[in-house]
């Protein structure tokens, strides 16, 4: 049986490290491509999550993810050993790799887990490679050592000023931008205000910039469209036409929103688990 | 109409069938049987609940309503079944009440009778030129061959005695089948029966394709595509769930490297069309395919044990007339919006849904607004919509497809406030295949171009169903389905294994 968790490491106090067998999707997959998986059968709920690293050898697949919601809690809570469910892919096309002078990579926070693929490719086709990684804390800082050696240059950054130059990513990617030999490409992942971000640093210099989008989806295959955003007034699918985009012609406000249209529910279904767990404790603790 | 409870209905039924009971029936006789009406749960009840909406005849009705078929020589309705069931005579058999034989004339042609029973769209196929309709002049009077067959086949599978079909010696030969839909649970079928080793891929994690994703249970239980896909497993059908051909493994390299001597491509449609209007981005705009995939096959629908959530919704519009809006609606319905309404640009006429689908729809209480259509989606400050301006329409000349054109009227536009949009104006094909295996010809819509046995560009590569008829029907996809698996044999059989480059 595939997708069993054979490595877990935990990086913060909300983000983890897997390593799942998976030997199709390990095959298969290249830089920026997703699964999507789902814990349980009949009541699970799907969430795409960016392959960060594959072993073909070995045949298993890396996942680094925060967890936000009720199902990347209890991924969490799995343990090495344990199997996933259902687990798809390799989804998305895969990032286009090529060789173009000087490529910007900037990794906020979890979003060092999808760069680090791309930078590792971008690397290897020859590109010299200057990495920004941000977070908001030193503890919640992932992949710098990974990506340290891997870059030409490594700019780490911290909110707090907790590890590396207190500032938000942009501050050094403007920096960046603003050198004599200005970058060719950028490719920034996070979160999607730091995306947002980025996309209006580089824009005044005209540094092409690529954007991974993570949004709400359900098949991941293009049929149910939940994944829909605006790129140049048009409607793209994030999944079959993504999950990478011009990030100058991203509406990102819309997406901002569309993230959103489930909050209310997911609050109440993680506060319910919340909930659940204070109840099992207490009846363990009447049981004693 | 008031609603009949199924007993009220049973009791009529059998006191028409003792005035009838070994009596040899005139012509006449026949078409004065009246039309057995369908007992289906009470309109106020089912609005909560998701279970079936029609219970199905009773075996008194289904053989009065056998009865009322004149065994016409030129049997127009085979002419207008898809696959060709011999109608008459299975209503010849269930009329004597010998419905196991019913059934077994059914399934010399069609795989799956329990679920055509319940969608196929027999109004504009077999029942359309039926001799009783047209003696009655009324369509509606037509024999309702439709239900007779979902009872002889529901009959069949709650007593047990279906049966497996026999699986001739193996061949040796391997077949990999894209998609659980109807289209690949035919060919998989077919081709099982005659001793090749077939695997299923699909998608999702739960077989079935848009009977399990699509149709709400409300109209094809769950538990009847489940006995189809257990029986296929039965036969020895390899299904592999979570397996995206296109991305997980190219279509070509199912050939090249994993061992098959050929493949059907059955992935359906699946790419929902949007209208293009300003506004279609706004939280609370959904597709069809997603509203009832979170419902159907995420079980949103259960608040309490689904970790799929819902968009709560209070006044609901769908976009559209076709039965994935009537499912929309009535799924919207049932999950407890106060009002929900249904745009559709032409008059009920035109509509491609079931009839009887739109009579549930209407008793239900969806509002049908007809000669209307969307113009924009408009939001609040948040992003959220709001309220869809419409605009009205009239009918004006014949458009290609017959129907007649619905035509804007200028400076109509009206505000129908709401919180939700449903559109459900159709699919194109998907773009996984065609973007991954080179070589495959494709029309400019993005379905696959295949001949009438299914063969597509690429050799020991066939096709059926949505991905290449565009959005169709169950019986369709069956139907090409059928093609495809005899036409996938012969070459078998005629051509050998696949040959590999390496």
């Amino acid at each position: 049986m595939p997708n069993r968790i054979v490595f877990k490491r935990q990086w913060a106090e909300d983000i983890f490290e897997i390593k799942v067998e998976a030997p199709l999707i390990a095959e298969e997959r290249r830089a920026g491509q997703f699964v999507i998986l789902q814990l349980n059968d009949e009541y699970g709920e799907r969430i795409p999550l960016t392959i960060a690293d594959a072993d073909r050898t070995a045949g298993t697949i890396t996942l680094i993810f925060q967890t936000v919601g009720k199902t990347s809690h209890a991924l969490a809570d799995l343990d090495v050993g344990d199997y996933i469910a259902h687990m798809v892919g390799p989804l998305g096309h895969p990032t286009h790799i090529e060789r173009v002078g000087t490529v910007v990579g900037v990794g906020g926070g979890i979003g060092a887990a999808p760069l680090y693929p791309i930078a590792e490719a971008m690397k290897a086709a020859g590109n010299r490679l200057i990495v920004i990684l941000g977070a908001r804390q030193a503890g919640l800082m992932i992949l710098e050592d990974r990506l340290a050696g891997l870059a030409d240059e490594l700019i780490v950054c911290t909110d707090d000023g907790s590890r590396g130059r207190k500032a938000l990513v942009t501050g050094p990617l403007k920096e960046v931008c603003e050198r004599p030999s200005k970058p060719d490409l950028v490719v920034a992942i996070g979160p999607p205000v730091m995306m947002k971000a980025c996309a209006e640093t580089t824009r005044p210099y005209g540094v092409r910039t690529i954007v991974s989008l993570n949004t709400i989806m359900v098949d991941g295959t293009g049929m149910c469209g939940g994944c829909r955003v605006t790129v140049d007034g048009q409607t793209r699918f994030v999944c079959v036409d993504g999950p990478e985009f011009d990030g100058h012609q991203v509406d990102f406000d819309n997406m901002i929103r569309r993230l959103g249209a489930y909050r209310r529910q997911e609050n109440a279904a993680h506060e319910r688990c919340h909930l659940e767990e204070a109840i099992r404790q207490k009846e363990r603790e009447a049981g004693r | 109409m008031r609603h009949h409870t199924r007993e009220e209905i049973e009791a009529a039924a059998h006191e028409q069938m003792a005035a009838l009971e070994g009596v040899a029936l005139t012509p006449k006789e026949r078409l004065a049987i009246p039309p057995q009406e369908m007992p289906a749960q009470d309109p106020v009840a089912r609005r909560r609940n998701m279970q079936e909406v029609a219970l199905g005849y009773t075996a008194t009705q289904a053989r009065l309503e056998s009865l009322r078929c004149l065994q016409c020589r030129n049997a127009p309705c085979v002419e207008g079944c898809p696959v060709r069931i011999d109608i008459p005579a299975f209503l010849k058999a269930a009329a004597e009440g010998d419905f196991q034989a019913a059934v077994d004339i059914i399934k010399r042609n069609s795989l799956l009778p329990a679920v055509c029973g319940r969608v196929c769209p027999q109004e504009t196929q077999c029942q359309a030129p039926c001799t009783v309709g047209r003696s009655l002049k009324d369509a509606a009077k037509a024999v309702s061959i439709g239900r007779v067959e979902r009872y002889v086949a529901d009959r069949e599978r709650d007593q047990g005695r279906a049966q497996l079909p026999a699986i001739k010696p193996a061949t040796g030969f391997r077949v990999a089948v894209i998609g659980s839909g109807p289209a690949g649970i035919t060919v998989a079928a077919d081709l099982r029966r005659e001793g090749h080793a077939v695997t299923i891929f699909e998608a999702f994690h739960k077989p079935g394709g848009v009977m399990v994703y699509g149709i709400p249970e409300f109209r094809l239980p769950k538990k009847i595509v489940e006995a189809e896909i257990h029986a296929l497993e039965a036969m020895g059908v390899e299904i592999r769930t979570d397996f995206v051909v296109g991305r997980t493994r190219k279509l070509t390299d199912l050939m090249e490297k994993d061992g098959y001597d050929a493949v059907f491509v059955g992935s359906g449609a699946g790419l929902p069309k949007f209208m293009g209007i300003e506004g279609e981005n706004l939280v609370g705009v959904f597709s069809a395919n997603e509203y009832l995939t979170r419902v159907n096959l995420m079980k949103a629908y259960d608040f309490e044990r689904a970790d799929t959530p819902l968009f709560r919704s209070r006044v609901v519009v769908v976009l559209g007339g076709g039965n994935v809006a009537m499912d929309a609606a009535r799924t919207a319905v049932r999950l407890g919006a106060t009002e929900v309404h249904l745009v559709y640009r032409r008059t009920e006429a035109e509509m491609p849904a079931r009839v009887e689908e739109v009579a549930h729809a209407k008793e239900e209480g969806v509002v049908f607004h007809l000669l209307q259509n969307a113009k924009r989606i408009m939001g609040d400050e948040q992003g959220l919509v709001k309220a869809v301006e419409c605009l009205r329409y009239e009918l004006g000349a014949p458009d290609d497809s017959g129907r007649r054109r619905p035509v804007e009227i200028k400076g109509s536009e009206f505000i129908m406030p709401c919180d939700t949009v449903i559109v459900a104006i159709g699919n194109d094909s998907n773009p996984l295949i065609r973007q991954t295996t080179p070589g495959l010809v494709t029309t400019k819509w993005g379905t696959i171009v295949a001949n009438e046995d299914g063969a597509t560009s690429v050799p020991r590569v066939y096709a059926g169903g949505d991905i290449v008829l565009g959005a169709a029907t169950v019986i369709l996809a069956m139907g090409q389905g059928r093609r495809a698996a005899a036409a996938i044999h012969e070459m078998l059989m005629r051509e050998g294994p696949y040959r590999r480059r390496r």
